[in-house]
């Protein structure tokens, strides 16, 4: 009896057990049956279902697309959130303005999806690939601007001073040492915002009428079909992506570690 | 003015109606070394901020060997700074964060080049990589940190950054090198050895150092010309010897060095009396019988024992000796008056001692003010107003006649409630006077109320000021 209590004792890790039954049942499952599922095709072990993915030029192509819109979303927010981010740092005057940023993100993004749509169908805007864009941005932005605000703001402006003082004018005092100091929230930020719009499905359906097929938009018919060989096959090529990309963010920003390697996010 | 590298003219300096700065004028010399002493909150940062260009004065102008910088942005003036908490760019190593400047820089590169006008220019060029490397491996060595230049800035000793810091500034060769408290953050033993190594630096490269602290010690230690701050006002300018023997005023006297202050009388030119005892002294001008306040340092007191304590000028009881090393520290009682004493002998508590202090030594100052006056007018039933407060009177001026209010520092009480005082103030200022304390109240109207109490109030605290209907003197204006 008294063994028996002890072994049940309940002591903090316990707290941890449910998350890790969801974890194991919703996580790590689905990933051992699309491993699984990926090297089956008739009821038996194959390499048939890469062979088909990778001789589809489709395929490929709408990966290619993509990594494109991916790229072209990250620029976009860096180029759009830095500036913001910067000055919200800056001229911290108004939480307000802060807030205004982060308020779209608590509205759901499907709803928000279909507002814009709603919104380019009125102004008689064609659906298609700039569209899909704006819809990318629209919604990965507040993602970009958040990391970059925290670094932003947590820089020391004594650093600033120090590179008047050594005869820095103020592009140099921005080249020189807010850029790079800034650079821990510029690589969260890119991951915030790369990763996900890569494998998005519902923004590129919506504001393009089906029209801009994007990798996660396949990767959902493939199911739909019920084609779940290759379906998985390109799960498993959108996990090695995402693998690949945080993989060379991390080293980049472990090259980087400013502040006392302090991580976002 | 050729001879001075700066020159500040009635500088003052405003951060939201608050004055931190107050009507400065301080000049510099080329080559010396300054420091600005003071308790915190007294001005001094701000000063060199101003100088560095990082704060603009709000009113006044700062002169630059003779050309006026006031508006000139920090990037462009000849002058570099070392920070108090170093600020070394993290993402940069040792070498990188010490050529920050340099590569900044540009030089004339020998040539020449006329405009249509006809004025001639020189033209300009970058440093070398070979002669920034050749500068910065210069710096390393003079802070002695050669190997160095590799290292990662976070991976280093506070002591290794205020190096590079250093390191960082004089690369760059500046005619004035600024320093705001560089050794606040490091250890006792490793200041000691900065300070020689900060006087040894000033005096192989010559260039001038202006020198932010406030520990009085390094002050006297390390400088050419003190300049003592208090409240965003110059106490004093002087050498460290003239400061430390010539106070100007009992708040100098206090903060430099250990220092016995006591209201005295001065009796007629070169005599005075205080602790109830007349002495010699070499000061004049005074009115006759005007109260002063008397500075007399521990270690110019000199005392005689056992018979011969009847010799001395006048005798006091020990109540405390306490050993110090290389001297003690004496307490002593003379005539209800406190003094301190530095001795190399020995005395036993309640010892009578004689004590003599030579006439050098007793330094006479005027009192700031002798009694607290404050310009108001009559309200109804002899009420004056002080500070927006009301305070009753025996007075039997009808309302509205302008008065002179007069309040003697040993009428006030001070109460530890603020809400039990007709006024509430902040304690600004303390200072020991042998039998009491003299305590500066300062109230929200920017009025200072001088309190003469037996109670120690601690500076920053908040008390509240009453005053009895009776001791407070009204005079028609």
């Amino acid at each position: 009896m008294k063994e028996k209590l002890k072994k049940f004792r309940f002591t903090r890790k316990a707290f941890a057990y449910p998350y890790m039954l969801f974890l194991l049942i919703f996580v790590v499952t689905p990933l051992v049956l699309i491993l699984a599922n990926a090297f089956i095709y008739d009821g038996k072990f194959s390499f048939k279902n890469f062979a088909i993915f990778f001789t589809e030029k489709s395929s490929l192509v709408v990966l290619g697309n993509s990594i494109l819109v991916g790229l072209l979303t990250t620029i976009i927010c860096i180029v759009v959130g830095y500036p913001a981010a910067y000055f919200l740092a800056r001229y911290s005057a108004s939480k307000i303005f802060v807030l205004l940023f982060i308020l779209p993100m608590w509205v759901n993004f499907l709803i928000r999806t279909l507002a814009t749509k709603a919104i380019f169908v009125s102004l008689n805007v064609p659906l298609g690939m700039g569209t899909v864009v704006f819809g990318m941005v629209y919604n990965y932005l507040p993602f970009m601007i958040l990391p970059l605000h925290t670094v932003l703001s947590s820089i020391d402006k004594n650093y600033i001073e120090a590179a008047e003082d050594l005869g820095a004018d103020r592009f140099q005092v921005f080249t020189k040492t807010i850029l790079p100091l800034s650079l821990p929230g510029i690589l969260s930020g890119i991951t915030m915002v790369f990763i996900p719009t890569i494998s998005t499905f519902a923004i590129s359906q919506l504001l393009s009428d089906s029209t801009v097929f994007l990798f996660g938009d396949s990767i959902q018919m493939k199911f739909d079909q019920g084609l779940y060989g290759v379906g998985s096959v390109m799960s498993l090529v959108m996990i090695i992506i995402v693998l690949i990309s945080n993989f060379v963010l991390n080293r980049f920003s472990k090259t980087n570690t400013v502040s006392g390697g302090r991580t976002l996010w | 003015m050729a001879n001075n590298i700066i020159e500040i003219k009635d500088v003052t300096k405003e951060y939201d109606g608050k004055t931190v700065v107050r009507n400065e004028s301080i000049s510099i010399k080329h080559g010396e070394f300054v420091t600005l002493l003071g308790p915190s909150g007294c001005g001094k940062t701000t000063t060199l901020r101003m100088i560095a260009g990082f704060e603009k004065p709000t009113s006044g102008r700062i002169y630059f060997d003779g050309e006026d910088i006031t508006d000139l942005p920090p990037h462009k003036r000849p002058v570099n700074t070392v920070f108090q908490k170093y600020a070394l760019f993290p993402h940069l190593n040792v070498f990188n964060n010490i050529a920050f400047g340099l590569k900044l820089k540009t030089i004339p590169d020998g040539t020449t080049y006329t405009d249509k006008k006809g004025r001639t220019f020189d033209n300009m060029r970058k440093y070398t990589k070979a002669e920034i490397a050749e500068k910065v491996n210069h710096a390393l060595k003079m802070v002695d940190l050669e190997d160095y230049g590799h290292r990662d800035v976070n991976s280093l000793s506070g002591g290794q950054q205020q190096r590079v810091a250093i390191a960082r500034a004089i690369v760059n060769e500046p005619k004035l090198l600024l320093l705001d408290e560089p050794l606040g953050a490091l250890d006792l033993k490793m200041r000691k050895d900065m300070q020689i190594e900060l006087m040894d630096m000033h005096k192989r490269l010559g260039i001038t150092f202006v020198y932010v602290t406030h520990d009085q010690e390094e002050a006297l230690t390390m400088s050419d010309t003190i300049v003592v701050m208090r409240d965003g006002e110059v106490q004093q300018i002087g050498t460290p010897r003239k400061i430390y023997d010539e106070p100007a005023n009992a708040f100098v006297a206090d903060f430099i060095g250990e220092s016995n202050i006591v209201s005295g009388i001065m009796i007629d030119d070169y005599k005075c009396s205080f602790i109830g005892t007349e002495f010699e002294c070499v000061d004049k001008g005074f009115k006759p019988n005007e109260p002063v306040d008397i500075i007399v340092r521990p270690e110019d007191i000199y005392i005689t024992k056992g018979k011969n304590a009847e010799k001395g000028q006048l005798t006091a009881t020990v109540t405390s000796c306490v050993f110090k090393g290389d001297h003690y520290d004496i307490l002593c009682d003379a005539n209800g008056n406190e003094l301190q004493i530095v001795e190399n002998t020995e005395c036993n508590v309640g010892e009578e001692i004689g004590i003599f202090i030579p006439k050098e030594e007793i330094h006479i100052m005027h009192k700031s003010r002798i009694i607290n006056e404050y310009e108001t007018e009559m309200q109804e039933d002899g009420v004056v107003k002080m500070c927006e407060a009301d305070f009753k009177t025996q007075s039997t001026l009808p309302a509205g006649t302008k008065v002179k209010v007069s309040v003697p520092f040993n009428k006030i009480d001070v109460t530890d409630d603020e809400a039990d005082g007709t006024v509430g103030a902040d304690v600004v200022s303390s200072i020991y006077k042998g039998s009491y304390y003299q305590v500066i109240l300062r109230t929200d109207y920017d009025y200072d109320f001088f309190v003469d109490t037996e109670d120690e109030w601690l500076k920053g605290d908040r008390v509240g000021i009453n005053i009895k209907p009776e001791d407070i003197i009204v005079e028609a204006l």
